[in-house]
């Protein structure tokens, strides 16, 4: 079983305003854009970030072979619960699952 | 675009080649809420003066020798009236550095916080997707509020027939599409343009470059990078669209929303890309997004680092146990309730990236106790933090064990970090004017 990071060619996250979080998966090619669509459910995402499925936003964009999320960030960007003012490291979480 | 922001520097070769390529117009970001809510509640730039002074004299000499408008939007980070008053201040002397002669508009966008309290009691403020819940004092509680000014403010800018523009906050975008829509250019390719634009040369293979060159006609736009080894490619223009999107097809704008679902690329030679198919769908109200900031209390910040295997192993246990008793303490000797300040210790090397979301907190060989006081004053804040101090320099795991030291990197180990802030809004305020919620001024400078 393969790791969505070995997988894909990058996973990147960032803010996208205060109160949003947005992950790309960039598959690289069809085939591992097809395996990212069928394997990784929504809820699969929503379980890694302990949130509501119905949050979260997802696109499959395959004249870019790219898979994105967007879901409200785990704590408001600079509160005193946030840990990464930027969203840069989120991607990691995704990065990390087993395809199934 | 010289790139994406002022301060992030640019290729002065490529911004060479942009001029000799004749632009209408030099825009340049310079800033978001990207690097946090602290720079809007303070109201200052988070660059340094310096660095921004090196930079903006190329732009205002690139100008000079162009005879073009030069545009700033979100001048100094947040776009407060503060941080436009620096911007101004910065143009000035490099202004009299120059011997130039100048017009400057400026746009200013802060808003006055009892005038919005009131807005949002007539219903004139709507909250966006996800937006924290609010009432009429949230709007007060704010040190500083700004409204993202569009195309229409940054039109009547220009329309002033400024040299230089600076403007407070305003959309990324609008300070590149305001042109191509006042000449008449397609709507919805002067936003795209501009979408892709905005982060300079991010757009592009090489992006650390910058400089890009975007060409707005009536039927769609062509973006070329400048610099030496830069190339866009359908995929690189099509992707930025993904870029701290939510939605990666429709990109909302004061006065309407942009759809790029049927846009097409096409690579027009190795470097420069077509695109066209976008299309702008206006609304029936003209609504401005809003941010602002508020303070969220003191905090007072220590570090320690553990090496000692067995203190790595039990980092968690350890850090929990001090928590626990450092609280204790507080409440004790302070005399403060449990809500009034927060104790949180976050292990670096174990999870202090992801809290209870990390599945794979691997074995460190170290780990750093970065130690977090949130108090409702400052000097509270720092009380705390002296009371925290000897718990991370000696705090045994268990009574039995031989009392241990931690390392500390710096005296004093405790930091003040002062006031900290936090975002309040997300929301939209309608107007009935572009205008309403901005001012226009008009300086002519030597």
């Amino acid at each position: 079983m393969a790791r969505l990071g070995q997988v894909v060619s990058k996973v990147r996250s960032k803010n996208a305003g205060p109160f949003w979080l947005t992950i790309d998966i960039f598959c690289g090619d069809s085939q591992a854009f097809s395996q990212v669509c069928s394997s990784l459910s929504t809820e699969r995402v929503a379980a890694a970030f302990k949130t509501d499925p119905f949050a979260i936003k997802r696109f499959e964009i395959d004249s870019l072979n790219v898979v994105k999320f967007s879901l409200p960030r785990p704590d408001i960007q600079g509160s005193i619960t946030d840990r990464d003012m930027h969203g840069a490291s989120w991607a990691a979480l995704l990065a990390e699952l087993d395809l199934n | 675009m010289p790139s994406g922001a002022l301060g992030l520097n640019y290729d002065k070769a490529a911004l060479a080649r942009g001029l000799a390529a004749k632009p209408d117009l030099i825009a340049i970001d310079g800033g978001s809420t990207d690097s946090g809510p602290a720079y809007l509640g303070l109201g200052v730039s988070k660059y340094s003066r310096a660095s921004t002074k090196v930079e903006w004299k190329g732009l205002m000499q690139a100008r000079a020798q162009a005879g073009v408008p030069l545009v700033i939007g979100t001048s100094g980070t947040c776009g407060t009236d503060s941080t436009v008053d620096w911007m101004l201040d910065l143009t000035r002397e490099i202004a009299d550095e120059l011997g130039q002669k100048v017009r400057i508009a400026v746009l200013r966008s802060s808003q006055n916080p009892k005038e919005m309290a009131d807005a949002f009691e007539s219903g004139r403020i709507t909250a966006l997707p996800h937006a924290p819940d609010i009432d009429a004092q949230t709007f007060r509680d704010c040190t500083n509020i700004v409204a993202l000014a569009g195309a229409e403010q940054i039109a009547a800018a220009i329309e002033t027939g400024a040299d230089i523009i600076i403007a407070g906050r305003t959309t990324d975008t609008a300070i590149i599409a305001a042109l191509p829509l006042m000449r008449g250019c397609h709507a919805g390719a002067a936003w795209h343009g501009a979408k892709i634009g905005e982060c300079g040369a991010l757009c592009a293979t090489n992006p650390q470059a910058g400089v890009i060159l975007i060409d707005f006609d009536v039927e769609g736009f062509t973006i070329t990078p400048m610099a030496d080894r830069s190339r866009a490619t359908p995929h690189t223009v099509s992707a930025h669209m993904l870029y701290e999107n939510s939605d990666p097809f429709i990109l909302f704008e004061p006065g309407g929303h942009l759809d790029v679902t049927d846009a097409t690329y096409t690579a027009l030679d190795d470097r420069s890309v077509r695109v066209t198919g976008s299309k702008w769908v206006p609304s029936e109200a003209y609504t401005v997004k809003l941010e602002g900031s508020a303070l969220a209390g003191y905090q007072c910040v220590l570090m320690a680092l553990l090496r000692d295997t067995h203190y790595v192993e039990h980092a968690a246990e350890w850090a929990a146990d001090i928590e626990a008793k450092c609280r204790s303490k507080v409440e004790d000797r302070l005399g403060l309730a449990a809500e009034d300040f927060r104790i949180e210790l976050r292990l670096i090397g174990q999870n202090a990236s992801f809290g209870d979301l990390e599945t794979n907190p691997g074995a460190s060989t170290e780990i750093g106790a970065l130690g977090i006081v949130t108090a409702p004053t400052e000097a509270l804040a720092n009380e705390i933090g002296k009371m925290l101090n000897p718990y991370l320099l000696h705090h045994p795991l268990t009574e039995e064990e031989e009392q241990p030291t931690f390392a500390f990197p710096f005296s004093p180990a405790e930091l003040s970090r002062g006031a900290i802030y936090g975002f309040r809004l997300n929301h939209v305020l309608e107007l009935s004017d572009p205008m309403q919620a901005f001012r226009l001024e008009v300086i002519d400078h030597g």
